[in-house]
C-alpha cells in the first residue's frame, strides 16, 4: 500500500463527505453530519471489509475466489434461519439464538469455502468457473429452500415467515460518561460528545471485522503462516521444494476466507436487519474483490478500499435525511438509481489501474501442477 | 466406390466425437436429475410424479412444445453471447445487463419511433431497425468493457458484472420515469406497447411461437461461421486460447478483444430484443431475471459450440417450462428447477468429479480463463 493510494482514498472520502456535509449545513451543524457519515460509513463498510479479507487470504495462497457472493448469501441464509428456528420452535431467546445464527453463518462459508477449495485445488477447476459455480449454487439454494420452507401450506411455518429474533445491537463505548464533564453543561458540547460517541457505538461484526483487519495483516505478514501462505501464492513450485504443502495451504486458507465471507454474510441478517431476502447481498460479493484489488491484496489497504465504497453508500442514506434541501434540479440525484451507481461507477475506474497499477500474487489463479 | 467409403468414415467419426463432446454433459445432466431426486424426496415429493410432470409440462402438447420453444428462444441468444465470449478467452458475466439494454432500447424504437417521425413506417424498415437498435445497444454496451480491458487491463469479470448493476439500475430509472406506460391505471414499471410494425410474427396461429425462435437457430448457425470459417473468427480463437501467441502471429489482440465483446453483447441484447419484439411487445422491470446467469450454465454445458448452446437451451427452456406443470402436481417450488440447473453447471464445470464418479479417462485439454487480475 504506496502513499499515494491512501492519499486518493482521503480524497474521495473527503470529497464524498463534503457533498453530505454541502447539501445538509442548512438544517444541521457540520460535525453532526459528518460523524452521522462516519457511523454509517463503519457499519455499511463491514461485509465488504469481512468480504475483501476473505478474497485477500484465498488469493494471496493463489485462489481466485469470485464467489464470496455466493458465500455471503447462503451464510445469511442459514445465518438467519438457524436464529429464527431456534427462538420460534425452541423460545430460544435473542442472544444465544442470534450468536449460534453467527456461528452456523461462519460454518455455513467454511463449508462453500471447502466446496471452492475442492473444486479448484483438487479437480483443478478453472477457478473463475468454480466461484460462479458457488454464486449461482447460493442462489439456487436460498432461493429454493426460502420457498420451500416459507411459502405454500404445506411448507414448515405453513405459508407464514415467523419473525426473526432480532439483530445485535450497539456496544456501548462509555465516551461521553467520561468526557461530558468536560463540557461543564454546554449544550453544543455535549451534543458533539454524544455525536462522536454515537460513531464508537458499532456492532459486534462490526467490530469484529476491524479488528479482523489488523490481525490479518498480522497473520499475514508477521507468522511462519503468513509467509507460508504468500510463498503457496507467489512461486508453488519452490515452496513446495523447501517442504510446504501447497495443496494444503491453499485449502485452509481457501476455508479462512469462506468463514471470513460468512462473518460477513450474517451482517446482512443478524446485524443489519432481521430478515431474508433472496439476491439480498446485492453484489457487495463483487466489490468486496474490488476493495481487495484496489487494496493491493493487503488487508489493511482493502480495509481503506471498504471504507471508500462504504462511504458511497452513506452518502445515499444521509442524502434522504436532507431531501428538502436539494434544489428540485437536482432532485433525481438523490434516487438509489442514480447516487446508487457510485460504487459501481467507482470499481470500474479503480479497475482501469488509473490508480496506479497493482500487482496481484504471481500464481494467482493458477492450479498448481507438481 | 471410394468417395462413398470416405463419407461413410467421416460421418462415423462425426458421430464418435459428437458422443465424445457429449458424454460429460450427459451424465452431468442425469447426476443432477438424480440429485435434484433425492432432494425431492427429502422434502416429501414424489420424483416420480415431479419429473413426468415436468416431462409433460415441456413436451405433453403442440402448446407445450410452443412454450419449450419460445424459452429457448432467448437462452439460445444468450447461450451463444456467453459461449461467443468463452471462444474468446473472456468470461461474460454481463449478458443480463446487455439483454436489459437490448430490451430498452428495442423497445424504445418500437414504441416511440413512429411518434417521433411522424408517420407510421412499413414493417420492413420498423422491425428491422428495432432489432438493429436493440442488438447494438447492447453491443455497445458489452465493448466497453471489451475496451476496458484491451486498453487498461480492468479485468472484464467484475467489470461486467458492475455493468449489469448500472445497467439495471438505469433500467429502473428509464421505465419508472421517462419511459414509463402512461396508460392510465398503469402501476407497473413498463413501457408502453411497441408498434404493430415492430413486432415479429407468430408461425401457427394460435400458438405463441413466433419467428425470434427461428431467427435464433439461424444466428446459432451464424456464430458457427462466424467463429470456423472467418478471418476474424481465427482471430478471436487464437487469442482465446494464447493472446501472447496471437500478439506473436500478428494479430492485434485489443482488436479482437473488443470485438469479441462487441459480438458477445449484440447476440445478448438480441436476447432481450425477440423477447420484446415476439412475445411480450414491450420491456417490463424484471422479466428477464436470470437469463444471462443461465446463459453461463448453458454455455459451459454446451461446451461453448454454437450446436452444444442450442441443444443445452432446448433442455434449459424445457426444464424452466416443465417447472409450472411440476408445481402445480407436486407442490415443489419452481426454484428447484434453478437448484438442479446449478447442479448440472457443478458437474459439467468440474468435469472430473463425474470422470471420478463413472470412471471415465480425461482427454483433451481445459479451458484456462483465470489468467489473474489486470493482467
Amino acid at each position: 500500500m504506496d502513499w499515494k493510494r491512501f492519499g486518493f482514498i482521503a480524497l474521495i472520502i473527503t470529497a464524498l463527505f463534503g457533498a453530505v456535509v454541502m447539501v445538509g449545513q442548512s438544517q444541521q451543524r457540520p460535525l453532526l453530519i459528518i460523524t452521522s457519515m462516519l457511523a454509517t460509513t463503519i457499519s455499511v463498510a463491514t461485509p465488504l471489509t469481512l468480504g475483501a479479507l476473505a478474497g485477500v487470504f484465498c488469493e494471496r495462497s493463489g485462489v481466485v475466489n469470485i464467489g464470496i457472493e455466493g458465500m455471503m448469501l447462503s451464510s445469511a441464509f442459514f445465518g438467519w434461519f438457524t436464529g429464527m428456528y431456534l427462538s420460534n420452535v425452541y423460545g430460544w431467546t435473542l442472544m444465544p439464538s442470534i450468536v449460534t445464527g453467527t456461528i452456523v453463518a461462519v460454518f455455513t462459508g467454511a463449508l462453500m469455502g471447502l466446496l471452492l477449495a475442492w473444486l479448484s485445488v483438487t479437480f483443478k477447476v478453472d477457478q473463475i468457473i468454480g466461484g460462479t459455480v458457488i454464486n449461482i449454487l447460493a442462489v439456487g439454494l436460498t432461493g429454493f429452500l426460502n420457498r420451500q420452507l416459507f411459502f405454500g401450506e404445506t411448507s414448515l411455518f405453513g405459508g407464514t415467515v415467523p419473525s426473526s429474533p432480532g439483530v445485535y445491537s450497539a456496544i456501548h463505548l462509555p465516551i461521553k460518561e467520561i468526557f461530558a464533564p468536560m463540557c461543564g453543561g454546554g449544550e453544543i458540547c455535549l451534543e458533539n460528545i454524544n455525536a462522536i460517541n454515537r460513531v464508537f457505538d458499532q456492532k459486534p461484526i462490526a467490530w469484529a471485522a476491524i479488528i479482523l483487519v489488523f490481525v490479518s495483516h498480522y497473520v499475514l505478514f508477521r507468522t511462519r503462516w503468513g509467509l507460508r501462505t504468500r510463498a503457496v501464492g507467489e512461486h508453488p513450485k519452490a515452496a513446495d521444494t523447501v517442504g510446504i504443502n501447497v495443496e494444503r495451504m491453499r485449502y485452509l486458507n481457501v476455508i479462512i476466507g469462506g468463514m471470513l465471507a460468512g462473518l460477513g454474510g450474517a451482517y446482512f441478517t443478524i446485524e443489519s436487519i432481521p430478515s431474508f431476502e433472496p439476491l439480498m447481498t446485492n453484489g457487495r460479493g463483487f466489490i468486496s474483490l474490488a476493495a481487495m484489488i484496489f487494496g493491493n491484496w493487503t488487508p489493511i489497504g482493502a480495509w481503506a478500499a471498504a471504507l471508500v465504497f462504504g462511504s458511497s453508500q452513506a452518502l445515499q442514506i444521509n442524502l434522504q435525511l436532507f431531501r428538502e434541501s436539494i434544489p428540485e434540479q437536482w432532485a433525481f440525484l438523490q434516487q438509489s438509481y442514480v447516487v446508487g451507481l457510485t460504487p459501481y461507477i467507482l470499481t470500474m475506474l479503480i479497475l482501469t489501474g488509473i490508480i496506479g497499477k497493482t500487482m496481484p500474487p504471481a500464481a494467482d489463479g493458477q492450479p498448481y501442477e507438481k | 466406390m471410394q468417395p462413398e467409403t470416405q463419407k461413410k468414415s467421416s460421418v462415423s467419426q462425426f458421430i464418435q466425437v459428437v458422443s465424445e463432446t457429449s458424454l460429460i454433459p450427459f451424465l452431468s445432466i442425469v447426476t443432477a436429475m438424480l440429485i435434484g431426486g433425492v432432494i425431492i424426496l427429502l422434502v416429501g415429493g414424489n420424483p416420480i410424479i415431479a419429473y413426468m410432470g415436468l416431462l409433460e409440462g415441456a413436451f405433453g402438447s403442440v402448446r407445450a412444445l410452443s412454450e419449450t420453444a419460445i424459452w429457448s428462444t432467448p437462452y439460445i441468444f444468450a447461450g451463444l453471447a456467453v459461449a461467443l465470449a468463452f471462444r474468446g478467452g473472456l468470461f461474460n458475466i454481463g449478458a443480463e445487463g446487455q439483454l436489459a439494454f437490448g430490451a430498452v432500447f428495442s423497445s424504445l424504437i418500437g414504441y416511440a419511433l413512429p411518434g417521433w417521425l411522424g408517420f407510421d413506417l412499413p414493417m420492413w424498415i420498423h422491425l428491422p431497425l428495432t432489432i438493429l437498435v436493440g442488438g447494438l445497444a447492447g453491443g455497445l454496451w458489452a465493448a466497453i468493457v471489451g475496451a476496458l480491458k484491451a486498453y487498461t487491463g480492468g479485468h472484464e469479470v467484475i467489470n461486467t458484472i458492475m455493468m449489469n448493476y448500472i445497467a439495471l439500475n438505469a433500467t429502473s430509472f428509464l421505465l419508472n420515469g421517462p419511459m414509463k406506460d402512461h396508460a392510465p391505471l398503469n402501476v407497473i414499471a413498463r413501457t408502453p406497447e411497441i408498434a404493430e410494425s415492430a413486432r415479429i410474427m407468430p408461425i401457427f396461429d394460435g400458438l405463441r411461437i413466433h419467428w425470434g425462435f427461428v431467427f435464433a437457430l439461424l444466428m446459432a448457425f451464424f456464430v458457427w461461421w462466424l467463429l470456423n470459417k472467418t478471418t476474424l473468427g481465427f482471430e478471436i480463437r487464437t487469442v482465446g486460447l494464447n493472446p501472447d501467441a496471437a500478439q506473436y502471429a500478428g494479430i492485434n489482440v485489443k482488436r479482437a478483444i473488443v470485438l469479441t465483446m462487441l459480438f458477445s453483447g449484440i447476440l445478448a441484447g438480441l436476447a432481450g430484443t425477440v423477447e420484446v419484439t415476439g412475445l411480450n411487445y414491450r420491456h417490463e422491470l424484471g422479466f428477464s431475471s436470470g437469463y444471462g446467469y443461465d446463459a453461463i450454465a448453458i454455455a459451459l454445458l454446451g461446451k461453448s459450440h454454437p450446436l452444444g448452446v442450442v441443444l443445452a437451451s432446448f433442455l434449459f427452456a424445457a426444464m424452466r417450462n416443465g417447472a409450472t406443470r411440476m408445481q402445480f402436481l407436486t407442490q415443489l417450488p419452481v426454484d428447484l428447477i434453478s437448484m438442479i440447473q446449478a447442479l448440472i453447471l457443478l458437474f459439467v464445470a468440474a468435469d472430473a468429479i463425474v470422470r471420478y464418479i463413472y470412471r471415465i479417462k480425461a482427454k483433451g485439454e481445459r479451458v484456462t480463463l483465470t489468467r489473474g487480475w489486470g493482467g
